[in-house]
């Protein structure tokens, strides 16, 4: 199939408000005949199920959390974007348009990205109408903090949990439309299957997570808000029960996927402390403005501080190697995420971690507290004060400005960031892949959508901060709802889909016969174990840095893997009733037919691009090197049985708006 | 939005205004009740004739009878919500914790405010009829001005050690219900304001341990200082 | 570390549980408490024990989907924190930890240490929204300036993560703190006033249908709070209830 991105015709400030225009309405008498199945509560189906309820269609949810307010979006942290300059620093939509190409590495789509812009704005005016509590200066307007890779204040946060309160302000959204019934909420229940019928996406196997059952629920559209995939690595900043299973779902029923190996690697999160970890801890990026990030610049001094000899304060100055500073010098400790994250592994990869792993870096806020606390004496009018005094002074500023997190670190590894500096390394953040959407978000599946974090389309090969809450708000409030009309309009004489047909019959016996196979399958290892070692072969492979061998590797120890696993994983329990085991057993198989793709994926993209970064190419001082001339289109994968013998279809990508550029930080 | 509230009563909230409202009012009869034990300090028939007149008066005037009517009132309400409320609270936990710390997270008073309350009122019941029934309808000697001689059955009560000492601990234990709940009602009637919820604790506290030390040490003084016998 | 770990264990709703011993070895200090109970399960399975059902997700103290009752504590002994964030380092060697579920008539179990928070979500749809549509155009977002002091009290309102540690702790199982947050938020904002009465009317009015005990002012809730969500909230619902019923129509 031939793909068709439904890239509306003229200028490009002008694309959405024409589309927009131009899509079919349904009548309100019409709606009230159509049903919509959402998947995922995320901002993206939060906002997206109560949208669709209010304009009139009957809306089923489905998370697979005891509440649609726990979906992960919650633990967003920084803030969201939007083209509002209220700071008046000469903002505007293009601009944000122009940022997210370029920090995307040019391999996004132009006309989604303005329309993303475009509708920013309207985001924090919904949001606010709603009540959610965004800081404000001491006038009474909204703040704004900047974020990395750009160079105006666009940023609007809710201290460290901007994503906790959007998500709040669509889940209030959602439980207007439940109180009214115009959404029906499935809580603790996941999708299965897609059922598609007569090539069209009608409906869904969810199964009840609480009795085991399986409920066959129709639709005349299906919706997928249902994240990302980084749990593919085992260690990730997503949450235990993040999955790509109704993605991968849709997938083998033929919607394309797109980009998968386009993954984000967050520079500075809790480093891994033992084999029993589970997942990693973020630690927001705004601690970059102030912290410098170093490692001894000689290995015998490294290797002390991993066997515990020696300490991080004992360090002379002349003896650190401040590695971004030194590479980098123009933007210094605020490099993007992906080139942060590149060279910390470059420098533990040569011997220079600094914990018991060796890996890790240090994140150090003694000069800022140093020159914090200067200031702060100064303001005081404390005179001759002492490097106690100043120390003390700026502990106190820099507690205001990162307590919770400070906090928060201290809890989690039992030392003090005020007094030694922070351990940091990389970790699985954010995928900017997933399932090819046309302009309409709509997949190869007609009838089929996928929103947020699930669809591939706004953040190209890297996303900026604060962008991934600005995506799944726009898509749920403000695209999908409208775009969705263009299919739909089509279904006002479908009447109510039935679930007796053979399709849903079909769907419900393979899913049944999925269940009861690992029920019966008495092997010997758990489901952990299995996934852990697919997250060893993918972080080490498929990571932050990849290469042919590699991942020729990777595709092949994925396979051996996936074949152990079917022969030999345990899951004990029945399939009647709550088997949380069961459960991640059918999530962590999918992840192993993904895992294989992002390899394959990675491994026909001959290019350095954003997250995707190839060994093989990259410039003498070790930058990605892009390759433009054959690699400006989106990979959409079509599946075949196989995930590695996946067909791959190109959209290319036409850039009429920007140049492409190297980009640069030096 | 749907259902229609249950307002001023039958809400969990109503019933809490109501414990608040009628605490805070036995709380003023208490400082009432406190001036007029003090007037037992007063040694020899001086103070005999003094106290029975104002025993007299308390009994008479017609304001004090509403006062008094009102009290009986709200001894009963507090009481009768208090139960239901205890009940409630009861229900919504049927099945216990088999280890659970409440010690760190609360007062003990806090939590024992059912208990203290039916401590109290067996108190109330004991003490009413000790006095106040007897001052209605027992048999009671007259003073030389002619009013009931509820001085004497007074005095001569504590100076039983037994009677003075139940006195005593009831006392105690009223100490505790008022050291949670005359602030606590605050919180409850929705009064509460970073500037002056500090005030309010400190002066409710100050009430709860001051109000009862006055009344226990009348008891002791009245123990210890035998007035009955040395009259 | 070697540890003793005391469990409930309940097949469902209707079955009935008991507290059941597990020595567990070799737990290492900078586990998570849910690490262990993940290296316990690992053990189990193992063995061929069914292993023990507990919630959880997001594991950095957010979601609100973990809970537990951990040697006599909502979330366990550290405070301003969830089990996810609790760590090993806080036991030694030799110690009982005993793990509960959270005791509500109104959280019934759904199995071992998982409960059915729903009536949180249906205190929520009795009111907990702000009567908008998502058209995006409602009003622009700096139409209305909110003064600083109002906009910081109802953040940290909103910060309630809906975990329901206030409940398990309260000797009432009282869900006030929960419903006062939410009210609290709206209350603080000009946004929420024209529907404030009716709000905080009808979400205590389902706070009372789910089989919630009262709020005796113990405090102990703000204590276990893992967000530090103030008993000012509380203080500001029953004042808001008081005069919402005084001058309602109804």
């Amino acid at each position: 199939m031939a793909l068709d991105s439904k890239i509306p015709a003229g200028v490009l400030a002008d694309k959405w408000t024409k589309h927009k225009g131009e899509i079919p309405l349904v009548s309100p008498a019409n709606k009230r005949l159509i049903d919509v199945i959402v998947v995922g509560t995320g901002l993206a189906g939060s906002s997206a199920a109560a949208s669709l309820a209010e304009m009139g269609y009957n809306v089923k949810a489905f998370c697979f959390q005891d509440s649609p307010r726990r979906a992960h979006s919650i633990a967003a942290q920084g803030g969201i974007n939007a083209a509002k300059n209220y700071q008046n620093d000469g903002d505007s939509v293009y601009r944000l348009f122009y940022d997210t190409i370029k920090g995307g590495d040019y391999r996004s789509r132009e006309a989604n990205v303005h329309r993303l812009a475009e509708v920013s704005r309207n985001i924090i005016d919904q949001c606010v109408a709603q009540g959610v509590p965004f800081a404000r200066d001491y006038g009474g307007l909204l703040d704004n903090r900047s974020f990395g890779g750009v160079q105006v204040s666009r940023t609007f946060y809710a201290k460290g949990q901007t994503g906790q309160q959007l998500l709040l302000g669509a889940y209030s959204a959602l439980n207007r439309q439940i109180a009214k019934g115009r959404v029906k909420m499935y809580a603790r229940h996941e999708m299965q299957e897609l059922v598609v019928v007569d090539g069209k996406a009608r409906g869904i196997i969810a199964k009840n997570l609480v009795t085991g059952e399986f409920e066959r629920h129709s639709a005349h559209a299906v919706l997928l808000c249902t994240g990302g995939y980084g749990n593919v690595f085992f260690l990730s900043t997503n949450a235990m029960g993040s999955n790509v299973t109704a993605a991968w779902k849709a997938h083998r029923k033929g919607a394309y996927m797109a980009n998968p190996c386009f993954t984000q690697i967050h520079p500075t999160c809790i480093p891994v402390s033992g084999e029993n970890q589970s997942k990693l801890t973020l630690m927001s990026e705004s601690l970059r403005n102030d912290g410098r990030i170093w490692v001894p610049a000689q290995k015998e001094d490294a290797e002390g501080i991993r066997s515990g000899t020696l300490h991080p304060n004992d360090i002379a100055e002349e003896h650190r190697d401040y590695y971004l500073e030194r590479r980098y010098p123009a933007f210094g400790n605020l490099v993007p995420r992906d080139v942060a994250s590149r060279a910390a592994k470059e420098r533990c990869d040569a011997g220079y971690g600094v914990n018991k792993t060796g890996e890790a870096v240090y994140l150090d806020f003694a000069a800022a507290i140093m020159r914090y606390g200067a200031e702060e004496a100064h303001v005081k009018g404390v005179k001759n004060a002492s490097d106690a005094d100043i120390k003390a002074l700026g502990e106190k500023v820099v507690e205001a400005k990162y307590g919770n997190l400070f906090q928060m670190y201290e809890k989690i590894t039992a030392s003090n960031p005020y007094k030694e500096p922070m351990m940091i390394y990389p970790a699985v953040h954010y995928t900017m892949g997933g399932l090819w959407v046309d302009y309409n978000l709509m997949t190869t599946i007609p009838g089929c959508f996928a929103l947020g974090e699930a669809n591939f389309s706004d953040h190209g090969a890297n996303r900026l901060g604060a962008s991934a809450l600005m995506q799944g708000l726009a898509d749920g409030y403000f695209v999908a709802p409208y775009t969705v009309g263009e299919f739909l309009s089509k279904d006002i004489r479908t009447g109510t889909i039935s679930t007796d047909s053979k399709e849903f019959e079909e769907a419900e016996k393979l899913v049944r016969e999925r269940t009861d196979k690992f029920i019966n399958n008495n092997g010997t290892k758990s489901v952990d174990y299995f996934h852990k070692r697919l997250g060893k072969i993918m972080w080490n492979e498929v990571g932050m840095a990849r290469n042919e061998k590699g991942l020729k590797q990777a595709i092949s120890d994925i396979k051996a893997l996936r074949e152990e696993f079917y022969a030999n994983v345990r899951v004990l329990g029945s399939a009647n009733g709550m088997n949380p085991e069961l459960d991640k057993a059918g999530r962590v198989a999918d992840l192993m037919e993904l895992g294989e793709l992002m390899a394959k994926d990675a491994l026909e993209r001959n290019e350095s691009c954003g997250g995707h970064f190839r060994e093989e190419y990259q410039s003498e001082e070790g930058e990605a090197l892009r390759d433009d001339e054959k690699f400006t289109f989106v990979s959409a994968w079509e599946f075949t049985g196989v995930p590695a013998e996946a067909n791959l279809h190109k959209e290319e990508l036409t850039f009429e708006n920007v140049e492409l550029k190297t980009r640069s930080y030096k | 939005m749907s259902s229609t509230s249950k307002g001023l009563f039958g809400s969990s909230l109503a019933r809490k205004y109501w414990m608040a409202v009628t605490g805070l009012f036995l709380c003023t009869f208490l400082v009432g009740h406190l001036f007029g034990n003090l007037q037992l300090f007063v040694l020899g028939e001086e103070g005999r004739l003094a106290f029975n007149a104002y025993g007299h008066f308390m009994t008479t005037f017609p304001l004090v009878k509403i006062l008094s009517y009102l009290t009986y009132i709200s001894i009963l309400l507090h009481t009768v919500d208090g139960i239901m409320l205890a009940r409630q609270n009861r229900a919504a936990r049927p099945v216990g914790y088999v280890k659970e710390k409440q010690s760190v997270n609360a007062s003990w008073a806090s939590r024992k405010m059912a208990l203290l309350g039916i401590l109290t009122l067996f108190f109330i019941i004991v003490h009413m009829k000790s006095f106040w029934y007897e001052m209605h309808f027992g048999v009671l000697g007259k003073d030389s001005n002619g009013n009931k001689d509820l001085w004497t059955l007074t005095v001569t009560a504590f100076e039983q050690w037994w009677y003075a000492t139940f006195y005593v601990v009831a006392i105690i234990g009223l100490a505790f219900h008022l050291s949670h709940g005359a602030q606590s009602a605050f919180q409850t009637l929705g009064v509460n304001h970073p500037k002056y919820t500090p005030i309010i604790k400190n002066v409710m506290t100050a009430f709860a341990w001051l109000i009862p030390a006055g009344f226990i040490a009348v008891a002791v003084f009245l123990y210890v200082a035998q007035p009955g016998q040395n009259l | 570390m070697d540890l003793t770990l005391k469990i409930w264990r309940q097949e469902g709703p209707q079955t009935k549980g008991e507290m059941k011993s597990y020595p567990i070895a070799g737990v290492e200090e900078d586990m998570s408490f849910l690490e262990m109970l993940d290296y316990l399960n690992e053990q189990l399975i193992d063995q061929g024990i069914e292993p023990v059902v507990f919630d959880h997700d997001c594991r950095e103290g957010i979601c609100g989907m973990c809970s537990l009752f951990i040697n006599g504590e909502a979330h366990g002994p550290s405070r301003k924190i969830t089990t996810c964030q609790l760590h090993m380092r806080e036991f030694k060697d030799g110690d009982t930890i005993y793990i509960e579920p959270f005791r509500a008539k109104a959280f019934p179990i759904v199995k071992d240490l998982m409960v059915d928070r729903s009536a949180f979500d249906r205190i929520q749809r009795a009111g907990g929204f702000i009567s908008v549509n998502t058209s995006g155009n409602t009003i622009d977002a700096n139409a209305i300036p909110v003064p600083k002091e109002d906009a910081d009290k109802a953040f940290d309102a909103a910060t309630c993560i809906g975990c329901g540690a206030c409940v398990a702790t309260c000797k009432n199982s009282s869900a006030m703190l929960f419903a006062s947050a939410k009210i609290s938020q709206f209350s603080l904002l000009p946004q929420g006033q024209p529907e404030a009465k009716e709000r905080v009317l009808n979400m205590v009015n389902q706070m009372d249908l789910e089989g919630f005990g009262n709020c005796t002012n113990t405090g102990a809730c703000e204590v276990e709070c893992p967000k530090g969500i103030s008993l000012e909230n509380i203080a500001r619902m029953n004042r808001d209830y008081l005069l919402a019923s005084l001058s309602s129509n109804k």
